[in-house]
């Protein structure tokens, strides 16, 4: 186990040394630079030569790429040139506020989505079923960043029943510990601000759901039909155990094999893909601030953020992969 | 009734059987199968009305379409700052839009820029990731040390585009190119490929150890001959359902990148990504100008979607009845 866990991380760094290579090479593609979109439109040229020069950009783009290495051996990405602090400070500052809010969405997707593929599939054509289907099928369909905004201007500003942007409310006192919000409020005892945070994290954490929830639906529904149809299903009936038993231990529990790893799968998007919905409610977290990068040119935070999020990706999946040993006593890890 | 109609009829029924028999091993080919398997199916049906009917606007558009989509005839009437909106009425039936421009017009054209969007980006993803799948997939199928080192080659550099989110991949392609329709084209398209090359690769992979390519080697088929007319033919079937359900979510993905103010500038030819875009800021004042664009998409995207399950249903053998 411990072996294969350092296995895959070892596998990881050859592709993390592609991957920036592309990135680094992709990124000089983007037209104009830093000295564009940092100093103001009055600069002179001299300015403009005097950053790049102090940025290194006039370097060769070999030396440059072989000064990104030589830092990367510290785990060091360079500075943010929008806000000059260490890349590395500044996405351990916004992942918190992504991981709640991914880890909302994922919450409501597997509590809601599991329970209707499985009593869908149980209940194959009922009105259950139908609407499950096409409640699925729609989920896809909408855009996210409508479904976003229409929460927002539906119990947001209209009803006003739940908060319409950012993470806590406006002036709320709160003690740091991890950044996750909800977690250091529960650690300090300030539950005030957990019910804030919770609340905050309602509208886009619902908004964030709908494809993750659509699709674990339907992988549950066709999942369990495909293990009730199964022989060992219908053995363990005939032998007379209670249906709940079937039910759990043997229906559900290998129903899970593949709504795991679409869960695994879609986590890993849902930490990077939030950037519709952190921007509809300002959010602040990864997202948005790769968004806001790629505008401004700020090359060591695109790099350094894009390796991050392909680093958690990996080890959301590597995660996934382990858990298949507890739900499936056959598969073992090597 | 006598025991010779009896006779008749039970040799009739035989014919009858026979014959039918006869069809069934003409028409057992994998894609007339599918074909006649689709035909019945109430989701491929709905799937195809609707994308039937989107086609259908997107060519008649220009033709009907009543005013010009990008003319700002009734620019006074409308104050957006003030809230001040012109909704439905007998010379523009969906209103107007926030300067001024009939909305129903610029939603008829619009069909037309989103399907383009759609057709061109899945037609880019598909190329361009069915090319690289292709070759990783006929490199390891020849069955050589250099083959596998090429595949090894191409499919690291899939893996790593995988790794980031389709949506960031696009916005990076995006702001390479500059906001415009073509920009939005590309972007989606090429943040489509790593999908396409990993899916034909595996399939043609699962393909290269079925019984037929087994019987083509042993009749002393070549190997080249094999990967060419035998296995990347059948490899084909679930890149084309990908390439279906491709079309839903490049037209929504479009949407997004206007969102993000990478879509199309352009006043003169709207699409619905872009109008999606616009009217998100109205949406407290003049929720309609959102609802025309969003329930176009949705259903456009809900008929590809149909259409694409319903295929997949129809080619997966565990699910033939």
């Amino acid at each position: 186990m411990f072996r294969y866990i350092v296995k895959r991380l070892l596998q990881l760094i050859p592709a993390l040394f592609g991957l920036s290579i592309l990135l680094f090479f992709w990124l000089r593609l983007l037209p104009g630079g830093p000295e564009n979109t940092l100093l103001p439109d009055d600069a002179s040229a001299q300015q403009r030569e005097a950053l790049r020069e102090s940025l290194g950009l006039n370097e060769p783009i070999i030396v440059q790429y072989g000064l990104f290495l030589e830092r990367l051996g510290n785990f060091d990405f360079g500075n943010s040139l929008q806000t000059g602090r260490p890349v590395m400070d500044e996405f351990t500052t916004r992942f918190p506020a992504t991981a709640e809010l991914a880890i909302a969405a994922m919450l409501i997707a597997v509590c809601v989505g599991i329970p209707l593929g499985y009593f869908a599939a149980r209940k194959r054509g009922s009105f259950l079923d139908s609407s499950a289907v096409a409640g699925s099928l729609l989920g896809i369909c909408i855009p996210v960043f409508f479904l976003a905004a229409m929460l927002k201007v539906v119990f947001a500003e209209k009803l006003g029943w739940l908060p319409s942007a950012f993470r806590l409310d406006a002036g709320a006192r709160f003690t740091e510990i991890t950044g996750f919000r909800v977690l250091d409020s529960v650690l300090t005892g300030e539950f005030d601000v957990t019910a804030s945070a919770l609340g905050h994290l309602i509208l886009p954490g619902l908004a964030l759901s709908s494809i993750p929830l659509a699709v674990i639906t339907r992988m549950t529904r066709a999942s369990v039909l495909e293990v009730l149809g199964q022989d060992y299903v219908r053995t363990a009936e005939s032998k007379g155990l209670q249906p709940t038993v079937v039910r759990t231990r043997h229906v559900l529990r290998n129903a899970m094999l593949p709504v795991i790893t679409a869960i695994g799968l879609l986590t890993g998007s849902l930490l990077a893909g939030a950037v519709l919905t952190e921007s509809v409610f300002a959010f602040g977290g990864i997202g948005s601030f790769i968004y806001e990068s790629t505008q401004q040119r700020d090359y060591p935070a695109i790099l350094g953020f894009l390796m991050l999020i392909a680093i958690i990706y990996v080890v959301v999946n590597l995660l996934v992969d382990l858990s298949y040993t507890l739900f499936d006593p056959r598969v073992r890890v090597r | 009734m006598t025991l010779g109609t009896d006779r008749v009829n039970k040799v009739d029924r035989l014919a009858e059987l026979t014959a039918r028999r006869d069809g069934d091993a003409e028409g057992a080919s994998l894609l007339r199968e599918t074909f006649g398997r689709l035909r019945r199916s109430p989701m491929a049906l709905s799937g195809a009305v609707i994308v039937g009917a989107f086609l259908f606007v997107a060519v008649i558009a220009p033709f009907v379409a009543p005013y010009e989509p990008g003319a700002q005839l009734w620019g006074r009437e409308v104050m957006p700052n003030q809230n001040v909106f012109v909704g439905p009425r007998a010379e523009n039936w969906f209103g107007l839009d926030h300067l001024g421009r009939d909305q129903l017009s610029r939603m008829l054209v619009g069909a037309r820029n989103s399907l383009l969007v759609g057709v061109v980006a899945t037609l880019l993803g598909f190329t361009v990731g069915a090319m690289l799948g292709g070759v990783a997939g006929a490199a390891v199928s020849l069955g050589r040390a250099w083959g596998r080192r090429l595949d090894a080659v191409i499919m690291r550099f899939i893996d790593m585009m995988l790794a980031i989110p389709a949506l960031l991949i696009a916005v990076s392609i995006a702001a390479i190119l500059g906001p415009s329709l073509p920009t939005v084209m590309v972007a989606v398209g090429l943040a489509q490929v790593p999908i396409f090359a990993r899916l034909l690769r595996g399939s043609m992979l699962a393909q290269s150890h079925s019984d037929y390519v087994l019987a083509a080697t042993a009749l002393g088929v070549r190997r080249p001959r094999i990967v060419r007319s035998h296995i990347l033919p059948n490899s084909l079937g679930p890149v084309i359902v990908q390439a279906t359900l491709t079309l839903a979510t490049a037209i929504i993905e479009a949407a997004a990148l206007s969102y993000l103010g990478f879509g199309n500038p352009d006043p003169a030819t709207p699409d619905w990504g872009a109008m999606l875009a616009d009217a998100q800021r109205f949406l407290v004042g003049a929720p309609e100008l959102a609802m025309y664009p969003a329930v176009a998409i949705i259903i456009t995207a809900l008929g590809f979607t149909l259409l694409g399950e319903a295929m997949r249903e129809s080619l997966d053998p565990k699910l033939r009845k």
